[in-house]
C-alpha cells in the first residue's frame, strides 16, 4: 500500500511540445504581416454652396495640372509626361525670385511667370523673410484612371518633398526626414523648412471636363 | 583504454527539455502579432506603387473602404464594374455616411479625430467613383484619409 501512495505518477509534459507547435503553426498561418502604407492626404471640409467671391489668385501663384479622361496631362497649358511632372513642379515650387508683379494689370501677362511672394517671419531665417505664394491646383476628370492620380500626387508629394531636402541641407546639412527624426532644436528646423516650403495641392471641386 | 571507453559511451543527448520553451516563446510572439482579418474581401484590387508613402500606424483606428471589380464567382451577379465595399458587404457612394457614423460609435471619442479612411483602390478604376466617395467622406466630416499604395524601393537612393 504504501507502495503505490509513494509512486505517483507526474504528468507526461511530452506531448506539450506537440501541442503547442500545432497552435504555433496556426498562428502562422493567419498571420499577416503586412504593413500598411499610402499616401496621407486631408480633405477639406465639405461646404453646401462654395461662396461666391473667391479670393482672387493671382495667374502666376497657380500650377496648374489638369487631367483628361484618356490620362492625358495638361500642365501650365502644356502637354506633359507624369515622369516629368515632378521636376516642373519642383521648378515651380523653387522659383520665387519677387519682382513686384503686374498687380494692377491682372490681365497682362506679369513679366515674371515666378509666384509671387508674401512676407513672413520664420526661425532660422529671420523676419520679413520672402515666402512664395506658390499653390498646386490639381483637377481630373471623372474618367481619369486611379493609377495617374496616385501617379500625379506622388510626383507633387515628392517634388515638396524634395526641395524641403534640399532647404534643409543647405541650410543645416541635413536631409528634412533627418531632422524631423532628430531632437527637438532639429524638430524645430524641420518645422521652420515646413512653413518655408508648405505643401499647398489645392483639389478643384469634381467636375465633368471632356468625356 | 578504459577511461576512454567510458567516455564514449556516456556522450549525452541533446536535451530536448527546453524545446517547447522555445516553442512557448515563438507562439506568444505570433499570437501577440497576429491580426485576423475582419472581413473577407468581395472585390479585387491591385493597389498602385507610389514613392512618398507614409506608414499606417494604430490599426484599430484604420477604417477600410475597398474599391474595384467584383470577384470572378461574383462577377455574374454584380458585373465587372468597380464596386464599393464597406465592411462585409456592397455599398453604394449613399451608404458612406452611415459606414462612418458606425466607425465613429465604435471608437473611443477621444480618438475620433484620429481615425483614418483608408482607401484600397484597384489601379484602373476610374476616378469617377473614388470622388463620389470622397465627397460624401467629406459630407460626413471624415477627412483624413489615405490613398493605400505599396512603396516602390528607389534604387538610386540605395
Amino acid at each position: 500500500m504504501a507502495r503505490k501512495k509513494r509512486e505517483l505518477q507526474e504528468i507526461n509534459a511530452g506531448s506539450m511540445a506537440d501541442i503547442a507547435f500545432l497552435l504555433l503553426i496556426f498562428f502562422l498561418v493567419t498571420t499577416t504581416m503586412d504593413v500598411d502604407t499610402g499616401l496621407m492626404r486631408v480633405l477639406p471640409p465639405y461646404v453646401e454652396e462654395p461662396p461666391e467671391d473667391q479670393p482672387d489668385v493671382n495667374k502666376r501663384n497657380v500650377f496648374v495640372v489638369l487631367a483628361n479622361a484618356q490620362d492625358n496631362l495638361l500642365v501650365e497649358d502644356e502637354y506633359m509626361q507624369v515622369e516629368d511632372l515632378k521636376d516642373a513642379a519642383k521648378e515651380f515650387i523653387i522659383g520665387y525670385p519677387n519682382d513686384p508683379g503686374n498687380m494692377a494689370f491682372p490681365e497682362f501677362e506679369p513679366a515674371s511667370n515666378k509666384p509671387e511672394s508674401y512676407d513672413l517671419i520664420i526661425k532660422y531665417w529671420g523676419a520679413d523673410y520672402p515666402v512664395s505664394k506658390q499653390i498646386i491646383s490639381l483637377q481630373n476628370d471623372r474618367g481619369t484612371s486611379y493609377d495617374l492620380y496616385i501617379a500625379i500626387q506622388d510626383a507633387l508629394a515628392s517634388a515638396y518633398q524634395e526641395v524641403r531636402d534640399d532647404v534643409a541641407k543647405s541650410r543645416f546639412g541635413k536631409t528634412y526626414d533627418e531632422l524631423q527624426k532628430g531632437n527637438e532644436q532639429e524638430q524645430e528646423q524641420a518645422k521652420a523648412v515646413k512653413k518655408l516650403i508648405a505643401q499647398r495641392i489645392s483639389e478643384a471641386e469634381p467636375k465633368d471636363i471632356g468625356q | 583504454m578504459q577511461i576512454r571507453k567510458k567516455k564514449k559511451k556516456d556522450l549525452p543527448p541533446v536535451s530536448t527539455a527546453s524545446l517547447p520553451d522555445i516553442v512557448f516563446m515563438l507562439l506568444f510572439f505570433f499570437m501577440v502579432t497576429t491580426v485576423m482579418r475582419e472581413t473577407s474581401l468581395k472585390v479585387t484590387h491591385v493597389i498602385p506603387k507610389a514613392k512618398e508613402v507614409a506608414k499606417l500606424e494604430r490599426k484599430s483606428l484604420v477604417a477600410y473602404i475597398h474599391i474595384g471589380p467584383p470577384l470572378k464567382p461574383l462577377q455574374s451577379v454584380y458585373g465587372t464594374e468597380p464596386r464599393i465595399q464597406l465592411d462585409d458587404a456592397f455599398a453604394t457612394p449613399k451608404d458612406i455616411p452611415t459606414f462612418v457614423e458606425s466607425v465613429k460609435s465604435q471608437t473611443n471619442e477621444a480618438e475620433v479625430p484620429l481615425l483614418t479612411y483608408s482607401l484600397k483602390v484597384d489601379k484602373d478604376t476610374k476616378m469617377g467613383v473614388v470622388v463620389d466617395v470622397k465627397q460624401e467622406l467629406r459630407k460626413a466630416q471624415a477627412l483624413k484619409i489615405n490613398y493605400s499604395t505599396t512603396k516602390i524601393v528607389d534604387k538610386s537612393k540605395l
